[in-house]
């Protein structure tokens, strides 16, 4: 009988919370899936008035000064600057939140590389083709990759990124081309006393980033050209196995396993690695930060594969519009404006992000100013996008969690790759 | 052990083998409070060395202040790119101020109500109230989002107060229940035979005694609003912003690049009002224990 | 200090439950108790409004979509179309870690996918919780009982004891990182190279040292709070008949602060199985650190109805701990606090 006493209340509870909501107008409408949900890609194409751009934190405020000059040009057709937190997660969020409620306000945003498909195939980007058609010649193959979901772009790439091979011009005379090469050159680190290769082998985003172009540069790829997950392979196995045989000898350092980009960095910075796999940022800190010691010795170049340079993964955004936006023709415009040649310098001179443009990484003033532009084009030409899937949480997820064990040495590399292979095909329907 | 120090204070002199005890027994304390200050403050501490290190020295581990600069706070309050660290914290401090009221205005009702009125359906409503501290939190956002969206309320301060003040109601609503239930509630009563109304029987006798209480719950209820997040960071606008979404928007000047050194500025900024309001609130504390000892 | 509770110093901490029977019993107890009651709707409406409209209306739109299977891709068009009804199907798959095949039917999930991580999480997160509450209710039992003597310098130990508390979770998350990072001032402090979020039991480790060092300050006060209200002639009356300490811990303390004690270990057991922030930044959920919510916040992103019906289950486990806990435990707050215990005492 005493139980009772205790259960009455939260069933009461229960039942009272029921209810209310009946009475609240249903809350089965606000079902969050998203699904088929888009809206009309056909309407307000002719619509101009203003706008909102959303990006992510303006590290280096480059797009208030841009926008300003946008609306001196256009005082009918003024642009709002929306600005998002500076994680990714969290921009991630905030647009899946606003795009379901169809907020008719986000009329462009910039989209991480990787969330384009997902966006796409949820029906919230415009796609770019007919009547809102955007010119991409002149731009980096890969970037147009990324930025495109079953072979119709639905976003304008904005700036990319690529991995470089940061190494130590006093220890190593040329760098190394291939991954065998550079894995013969630890004996030099090694008589140093520091250690050889880190890249980010925490379990995070940037342990998908390298375990992708471990297996890119080695020949396999994650998912295949239909989207369908492809690990079971030669290629991929012997791409694992070489971050897994390095972590074994040492020549990767035990600690790279807590390794984000900045830790990575800092290692590197301190002096205590030979090879650095990271993104061209490190370039400006390791050169002018006070307690860098490598600073008159930072070599650059681009990451070693299998014969010859390696498959960055890519990174950067892309301007996508929403298909909500009431000034679609508007927004095109702004587009074409984030992708023209003078916007492009200006991101790149003055927020050290790297231009979609294949031309600019040839521009002299541009190569003087940014030395690594010239290492990052090759990167960037070799580089394969990360899967390009709407289910890229899944994928991502995969990939880390069976990457991180088999890295430290806790799984063989065949069993790893099989469940990522497994884990995808479970999810992907 | 507790009350006896100070008891012996006033009352017990004369005993030498006591004095000695309690030499002793200060002694005890005073490492115990050591203790517990290097406990509470070394983290901390580090977290204002940070604070004031030169970015390019961020991984320095020298335990004393080393490359020291102001930079970091330019940093944090400079508006030119758009941070409004400053505006965040008065947001901070006007939203913790109404939820801390509010949620206590009505906790205290709903406490009275279930410490001192006999009615149907107590058990349910105290289940109820328990009940909602039990949904995950990140679950809540997305329809409270579109919930918001529907009325118009995104970014507005209604939109992150409201949601805050459910969140520390719970929690109010126990303590100050479980405290009102420790009352002395004949003083009430024989207020009201003096001629005192319920209400000022309420407010005159029974408030004074709850001052502690009501004092801790304030501040367990200011902080929890004062740290609150998730909802935050989907429902503001750079208008209304918190200073938690403040910080988290904090970037370094160059991309992946994580500002250590500016995060922990901000840090050390957030943290020194809530101490100002913690020691302002010691004396209230204090004072309200007085307030009941002379009468 | 406490000396305002002197009239009936011994007698009303004791009695626990009497307090609002001075309504007299028998004749007219109905219509008492319909007064009472008008007045008792009005006090209670604002509480239970705001929790309505901001925790009540969520939940159940989270039990309605977790009834709906999430939007899949056409593989024609590429789009997500609709997933229609689901019944019982994503409650069924989470618990018995069943994910779909791609030939049709279910597998068991297979390591790399959020469904596999069901019971680990659970593990996971009441590992957590039990350790850190009791941690936490030692530890601030203690910070309590120094705070509340008098000494030079307490109201100094009083406002350093709510700095960690004060700090904004995600500002101490990165402060922690940064104490444990490889480089960092733990190593180097303690003069070792442990991996602290490379490897499962110091990433545990971490999260509950950070989880202790934050949160302890809330038990603290509301331990103090509770010490506060016993007057100190009841330790005067013991110890004049010789009760040692302990005897007073045990005799007087704990009893007297138990009611304040449950409702604060109640309130953090509630809390600590909902743990995010802390893990969530500090390890990522990495080496075995991935709790509930965090599994709920990941599946969010991938699909919302699976993550409905994941946040269904871990209320219910709430639900389910909260009871064992009032019913088992003697945390008898719900009775405690309506007054029914008074018959049995």
């Amino acid at each position: 009988m005493k139980n009772r006493k205790y259960l009455l209340p939260a069933a009461a509870a229960g039942v009272l919370a029921l209810s209310l909501t009946a009475c609240g107008g249903g809350g089965s409408s606000s079902g969050g899936g998203g699904a088929a949900g888009g809206g009309d890609a056909a309407a307000n194409l002719d619509g101009r008035g203003p706008i909102t751009y959303v990006q992510g934190k303006d590290n280096s405020n480059v797009v208030r000064p841009l926008i300003e000059k946008w609306n001196k040009a256009h005082p009918d057709e003024k642009v709002t600057f929306k600005e998002q937190t500076d994680q990714a997660d969290q921009q991630h969020d905030d647009l899946v939140q606003n795009f379901q409620a169809k907020n008719a306000n986000y009329d462009v945003v910039s989209v991480d590389v990787v969330w384009t498909a997902e966006f796409a195939a949820k029906g919230w980007l415009q796609p770019l083709k007919d009547k809102m058609a955007l010119d991409t010649s002149g731009m980096l193959e890969p970037t147009i990759e990324a930025a495109s979901y079953k072979g119709t772009l639905y976003a304008a790439p904005e700036s990319s990124d690529g991995g470089i091979l940061y190494y130590r011009k006093d220890l190593v005379p040329t760098a190394p081309k291939t991954w065998d090469e550079m894995m013969g050159m630890c004996s030099i680190a090694k008589a140093k006393n520091i250690g050889c290769y880190a890249g980010q082998f925490s379990k995070y985003e940037g342990l998908t980033v390298n375990a992708s172009e471990a297996i890119n540069s080695f020949g396999g790829s994650v998912l295949d050209k239909d989207g369908k997950p492809s690990l079971n392979t030669e290629e991929a196995k012997a791409g694992l196995n070489n971050l897994v045989k390095a972590y074994a000898d040492g020549n990767i350092p035990k600690e790279a396993i807590t390794y984000k980009e900045e830790e990575s960095r800092q290692a590197f910075q301190d002096g205590k690695l030979l090879f650095l796999r990271n993104w061209p940022y490190v370039y400006n800190l390791a050169t002018t930060e006070g307690s860098s010691k490598v600073k008159d010795v930072l070599g650059m170049a681009p990451l070693p594969g299998k014969d010859g340079p390696g498959a960055s993964s890519l990174g950067g955004h892309s301007a996508g519009m929403s298909v909500y936006s009431k000034n679609k023709a508007t927004a095109l415009d702004f587009l074409k404006f984030l992708t023209t040649e003078e916007t492009q310098k200006f991101f790149a001179t003055q927020g050290s992000l790297a231009p979609v443009l294949t031309k600019l990484y040839d521009d002299k003033e541009l190569v003087a100013k940014l030395p690594y532009l010239p290492v990052l084009k090759t990167s960037i030409e070799n580089a394969v996008p990360r899967p390009v899937t709407p289910f890229y949480p899944a994928v991502t997820k995969a990939i880390q969690d069976n990457a991180y064990p088999a890295i430290k040495g806790e799984k063989p590399v065949d069993a790893a790759l099989s469940d990522m292979q497994k884990s995808i095909e479970t999810q992907s329907k | 052990m507790t009350a006896a120090t100070e008891l012996r204070a006033q009352q017990d002199r004369g005993r030498k083998v006591a004095q000695n005890r309690e030499k002793w027994a200060q002694g005890r304390t005073y490492i115990s409070a050591l203790v517990i200050l290097i406990w509470c403050l070394a983290p901390a501490y580090w977290m204002v060395v940070t604070a004031f290190r030169d970015v390019g020295f961020t991984y320095d581990t020298s335990i004393l202040p080393s490359h020291v600069t102001l930079d970091n706070f330019k940093t944090a309050f400079d508006t030119s790119f758009g941070n409004r660290f400053g505006q965040a914290l008065l947001n901070s401090v006007f939203i913790g101020v109404v939820v801390t009221v509010v949620s206590l205005l009505i906790g205290v009702f709903a406490a009275y109500a279930l410490a001192r009125l006999n009615f149907r359906f107590k058990f349910l409503v105290l289940g109820f109230i328990l009940g909602a501290s039990m949904f995950p939190g990140v679950a809540l956002i997305t329809p409270l989002f579109q919930l918001f969206t529907n009325i118009g309320w995104m970014g507005t301060y209604q939109a992150l107060i409201i949601p805050n003040i459910s969140f520390v109601l719970p929690l109010t609503v126990y303590t100050m229940t479980s405290f009102f239930r420790e009352m002395p509630w004949e003083l009430e009563e024989s207020a009201r035979v003096d001629g005192c109304t319920q209400g000022q029987a309420f407010r005159k006798v029974i408030m004074p005694l709850a001052a502690p209480a009501i004092f801790t719950t304030a501040i367990l209820a200011f902080i929890s609003s004062w740290n609150e997040f998730l909802i935050a960071s989907q429902l503001s606008s750079d208008a209304t912003q918190p200073v938690t979404v403040a910080i988290a928007s904090f970037a370094g000047a160059q991309p992946n690049q994580i500002p250590y050194t500016a995060i922990m500025a901000a840090g050390t900024i957030v943290t020194i009002p809530l101490v100002i309001l913690v020691l302002v609130f010691q004396r209230k504390i204090v004072a309200g224990l007085t307030a009941g000892a002379v009468k | 200090m406490a000396t305002e509770l002197g009239p009936t110093p011994v007698k009303k901490p004791a009695s626990g439950g009497n307090g609002l029977h001075h309504a007299p019993k028998g004749v007219g107890e109905d219509n008492v108790i319909a007064r009472q009651g008008k007045w008792a709707s009005w006090l209670l409406a604002p509480t239970i409004i705001a929790l309505a409209v901001v925790i009540v209306y969520p939940i159940i739109s989270a039990i309605v979509m977790s009834f709906q299977a999430d939007a899949g891709v056409d593989p024609e068009t590429g789009f997500f179309t609709e997933g229609g009804p689901a019944g019982f199907t994503n409650y069924i798959n989470w618990i018995a870690q069943q994910c779909a095949s791609p030939a049709g039917g279910t597998v068991a999930c297979p390591p790399g996918t959020l469904g596999s991580q069901f019971w680990s999480a659970t593990a996971t997160t009441f590992f957590f919780t039990v350790v850190t509450v009791a941690l936490e209710t030692v530890l601030g039992f203690w910070m309590a009982m120094i705070m509340a003597r008098t000494f030079k310098g307490r109201s100094l130990v009083r406002a350093a004891v709510l700095v960690p508390w004060a700090i904004p979770t995600a500002v101490t998350a990165k402060l922690w990182l940064f104490i444990f990072a490889f480089e960092g001032i733990a190593n180097k402090l303690f003069n070792t190279t442990i991996l602290w979020t490379g490897s499962e039991w110091p990433a545990k480790w971490a999260v509950i040292i950070a989880d202790v060092w934050k949160t302890t300050p809330f038990m603290a006060l509301l331990i103090l709070a509770g010490l506060q209200m016993i007057p100190a002639e009841v330790y005067e009356a013991a110890k004049v008949d010789g009760a040692t300490a302990w005897q007073r811990f045990r005799m007087i303390t704990l009893p007297l602060v138990k009611p304040a004690l449950m409702v604060a270990i109640l309130f953090r057991t509630l809390d600590a199985l909902r743990m995010f922030d802390l893990p969530y930044i500090l390890t990522g959920g990495a080496n075995n650190t991935t709790t509930l919510s965090i599994l709920v916040i990941n599946q969010i992103r991938q699909g919302f109805n699976v993550a409905a019906a994941l946040s269904t289950i871990t209320f219910i486990i709430i639900f389910l701990v909260a009871f064992i806990f009032v019913r088992f435990l003697g945390a008898n707050v719900v009775e405690q606090q309506t007054g029914a215990s008074k018959g049995k005492k």
